[in-house]
């Protein structure tokens, strides 16, 4: 049953993955990246991390995905303004891809016999991870609020028409 | 159900998996012209990796793993406000957001 689960949703994530590079249209490709994060998100649940797999479906797909969407339009992005590139490029681009998998295939392989853990219920509920970034890591916690701030600022003084 | 579902998917399988989809994110930084489809690629590799964390995490029994990939998501949310910001600065300017216009840094 979570076999098969896990076969679906690795389907799913792999097509519409694919189905954002290939598809001509910007707003298409946003379109089946919100279904990958969606699938991602089904395989979070599987591996018992039920926490990460929301905060992934409200950042990604409800956060990071408007924000695309929201440029997209703004742009007036379409079809007909897509730039084409030449057959070799795409040639070489796929050669290289397929080149990096066989590597990365090849050297992950036997990481299955590593030591693996005792399955524990409760590593990845909201409970036992708050406890783990409160105490292990507050320090980067606060850090990334520095991030959040510098960012936003960052994002408004680009986004100004004039900068005196 | 849970307790058996990390048993019965071998570790290699999520590492395969999230092999193929960082490939797949490769492939379109390589692949396409338009930036914004270039950034949605960037968010594809991230995902792919946050995927290997987690894998690792839940086998391994070690909930730092996941604590990583909450920070991964909020430097991502971070990265894209300010790329996003970045490429309508440049459409303002060039009018496209195909990046080989982008070449006048080049000497």
């Amino acid at each position: 049953m979570t076999v098969y689960l896990f076969a679906i949703l690795g389907f799913f994530a792999i097509l519409s993955a694919l189905m954002v590079v290939l598809t001509k249209n910007p707003i298409h490709s946003i379109l089946y990246l919100v279904l990958t994060f969606f699938a991602i998100a089904g395989e979070y649940v599987l591996l018992n991390a039920q926490f990460l797999a929301i905060v992934n479906i409200i950042v990604y797909a409800g956060a990071i995905m408007v924000l695309f969407l929201f440029v997209v339009m703004l742009l007036n992005l379409n079809e007909e303004t897509e730039p084409h590139k030449s057959v070799l490029r795409k040639l070489i681009a796929v050669i290289a891809a397929g080149l990096l998998l066989v590597v990365l295939v090849g050297s992950l392989k036997g990481a299955d016999n590593m030591s693996i853990k005792p399955f524990s219920q409760n590593t990845g509920l909201i409970e036992n991870l708050g406890k783990v970034l409160f105490n292990d890591f507050l320090l980067p916690f606060e850090v990334s609020a520095v991030l959040f701030l510098a960012a936003m600022v960052g994002a408004v003084m680009l986004g100004k028409k004039d900068i005196k | 159900m849970m307790n058996q579902a990390i048993h019965t998917i071998p570790l290699d399988w999520y590492t395969l998996l999230s092999s193929i989809l960082f490939c797949i994110g490769v492939m379109g930084v390589l692949f396409r012209r338009n930036a914004i489809i270039i950034f949605m690629s960037i968010e594809l590799m991230l995902n792919a990796v946050n995927l290997l964390l987690v894998a690792f995490s839940a086998y391994h029994n070690d909930a730092a793993g996941q604590v990583f990939v909450f920070f991964t998501m909020a430097v991502a949310a971070a990265e894209i406000a300010v790329g996003l910001a970045i490429l309508v600065v440049v459409y303002r300017n060039t009018k496209s957001t195909d990046i080989d216009v982008l070449n006048r840094l080049k000497g």
